[in-house]
């Protein structure tokens, strides 16, 4: 069941005139795990994830969702992913059940608004213009609507950014459920805590190119047998640990 | 789940929805209430006031009148009158009846010498046709008086009125303001929503999902032609209850004024989404957009009949489709022609949907 590749990017290449953002990569994703795509701002994590959602163009090189190329499947492709994108925003003036109703038939389902806003914790919020959620409830809707049309895999750019570490946290447990529920999750990050935590395999990517693929432990096991010491010795805590045991986990997002 | 998704997928399905959406959403945006429905009234109530219609006064000659008479030398040098050339003798009548012309008049010599001034006016525009009147028999006496000192023959004035319907200031302000707030409707409020939808990602999270990009274009399309037309309708009936706007033949003028809308909408479309794809953001446009409607509200016959204007600038005039929504809706409302009868405006409004569609092509953006 690991082993069931999802999704495939074969020698993806992707130029803007003569910047080339996307240089040659190539990795796989399997059925049911949480894949982070890690890299500083700007490595081209965000055209790799765009070109799988069909949202871009591929210079070359191939991507297979499920078995479907983006090149003649786009369509296919569309029915079965859930896409999030950074800092997208929602039709306005219009509440979050309708915009799920909205999304419902642009995905040609049936859905109840309100069980679909009740995954991520927002029926309370169903009445709710988006603009007037806080950021947590941005995201978690955000996630809500990749929800809809009940797809294999499911790609977050950022979900995290700009979250407090109590909804980052809520965030990661979110995602963690969701694929608990068999969906693939494929995200991007600059934070590695949270892909250390969340991320059963992680390719890092800088400058357009994949640098190394491997789930996290092995990264870290591999850097350590190389030699490697942190100059100060690691505490057991660390200030984030503090935060939090002085706030509390509890979400603030009222 | 998604296998039988995959097979029955269906476009007008999504499209409908965003229409569905977009109308829940359009019906919470004060601003486009005020711009549609609001603003047009209180244009309709504020001009109803201020004017009652024509400035000027406005006549004809039956034809085989004495072009060389001496009273119509002295008419011309009167300044509020103006001459209606080019119609046949029935035109004119059938003009004088709709009040659209205040007189007709001829001049002839009969056998005894004497010039005979025939003049026949409108209970359709029973105001100007006194005051052309007064001034017509303040010529002729005029003349009588000169003529008196030699022996020459006397000018007689006989006067007759024609029946016609009252032509109220309404019966001219309404179809221009109905015609412009579809105007500024299919500009503002496509340019902003696209604009916006681009600007916010909205249209991308679109992208992601099965719908078709044509599909987006004519869901929101559709929201905001149901909710001008809409708007027309209310604009309608307040105009027809409380201001009494003629609609000659009822429901049927009614049904014409309202499908002459629908085509006029589509070809504003066009318009919007031009300034859609130029502005580069929100600020820019109510610059753009009002390049396209001010003008139109001015010169378009919106306020002032277009042969009100100089000249040099009617030609001005006649190039711009408002000018034909605007006559077309007048000749539907007060003559009760159909749209077979307004075939000419609708065609020259449909080249001009033809011209914006092919440059909004061209500049319409989606990222």
């Amino acid at each position: 069941m690991k082993d069931e590749i999802i999704l495939s990017v074969i020698n993806l290449t992707k130029k803007y005139n003569d910047l080339t953002a996307v240089d040659g990569i190539s990795f796989d994703v399997y059925k049911g795990e949480i894949f982070g795509l890690l890299g500083p701002n700007g490595a081209g994590k965000t055209t790799t994830l765009e070109i799988m959602e069909t949202l871009r163009e591929k210079t070359s090189g191939e991507v297979l969702v499920d078995g479907l190329s983006v090149d003649k499947d786009q369509n296919q492709i569309k029915k079965i992913i859930g896409v999030q994108l950074q800092s997208a925003g929602y039709y306005p003036n219009l509440h979050l059940n309708e915009l799920i109703e909205l999304f419902s038939g642009l995905y040609n389902v049936k859905t109840d608004p309100k069980e679909i806003l009740g995954i991520v914790d927002l029926q309370e919020k169903a009445e709710s213009k988006y603009k007037d959620l806080s950021g947590g409830q941005k995201q978690r809707f955000s996630i809500c609507t990749t929800l809809i049309n009940t797809p294999k895999i499911i790609f977050l750019d950022e979900p995290t950014t700009g979250l407090d570490p109590q909804a980052r946290r809520n965030l990661w447990e979110l995602i963690k459920q969701i694929r608990e529920n068999g969906t693939t999750v494929m995200l991007t990050t600059h934070y590695m805590d949270e892909a250390e935590i969340l991320c059963d395999r992680v390719g890092i990517i800088d400058k357009g190119k994949i640098i190394i693929i491997d789930t996290p432990d092995n990264l870290i096991d591999d850097l350590i047998n190389k030699g490697f010491e942190r100059k100060k010795q690691i505490k057991t805590a660390n200030l984030e640990d503090v935060f939090l045991n002085l706030t509390g986990h509890e979400l603030r997002d009222e | 789940m998604n296998l039988e998704m995959n097979d029955n997928y269906s476009q007008i399905r999504a499209m409908l929805s965003l229409s569905k959406a977009s109308l829940k959403a359009l019906r919470r945006n004060p601003s486009a209430i005020i711009f549609n429905i609001l603003f047009p009234l209180i244009f309709i109530i504020v001009f109803g006031f201020i004017s009652e219609g024509r400035f000027s006064i406005e006549i004809a000659f039956m034809p085989g009148t004495d072009m060389n008479n001496v009273i119509i030398k002295n008419l011309k040098s009167v300044n509020s009158v103006k001459f209606i050339e080019n119609l046949s003798g029935e035109d004119m009548l059938i003009e004088l009846e709709r009040g659209r012309i205040d007189a007709v008049i001829s001049i002839n010599k009969n056998a005894d010498g004497n010039s005979i001034v025939l003049l026949k006016t409108s209970k359709a525009s029973p105001e100007r046709g006194n005051v052309f009147k007064l001034l017509l028999s303040d010529i002729v006496d005029k003349q009588n008086l000169a003529d008196s000192k030699t022996e020459f023959p006397k000018n007689v004035l006989k006067e007759e009125i024609v029946e016609g319907r009252k032509f109220r200031t309404i019966d001219f302000i309404l179809p221009g303001q109905l015609g412009f707030s579809l105007l500024s409707s299919g500009v503002f409020g496509t340019a902003f929503i696209f604009l916006s939808l681009r600007q916010t990602l909205v249209i991308k999270r679109f992208f992601a999902t099965p719908v078709k990009k044509m599909y987006i274009i004519l869901g929101e399309s559709l929201s905001r032609l149901v909710f001008t037309i809409s708007s027309s309708v209310i604009i309608i009936l307040i105009g027809y209850f409380v201001f009494g706007f003629t609609l000659i033949n009822g429901i049927v003028t009614f049904g014409n004024m309202l499908l002459l809308s629908v085509i006029a909408m589509i070809v504003f479309f066009g318009f919007g989404f031009i300034v859609s794809g130029i502005a580069k953001n929100e600020a820019a446009v109510p610059a753009i957009a009002n390049l396209i409607t001010l003008p139109q509200f001015l010169l378009a016959g919106t306020f002032f009949p277009i042969s009100n204007f100089p000249e040099w600038l009617q030609p001005v005039s006649r190039v711009l489709p408002l000018t034909y929504l605007n006559g077309a809706l007048r000749k539907i409302s007060f003559e009760g022609a159909g749209l077979f009868d307004v075939k000419g405006d609708i065609f020259i409004m449909l080249i001009w949907g033809v011209v914006l569609y092919a440059v909004a092509v061209r500049v319409f953006k989606w990222e």
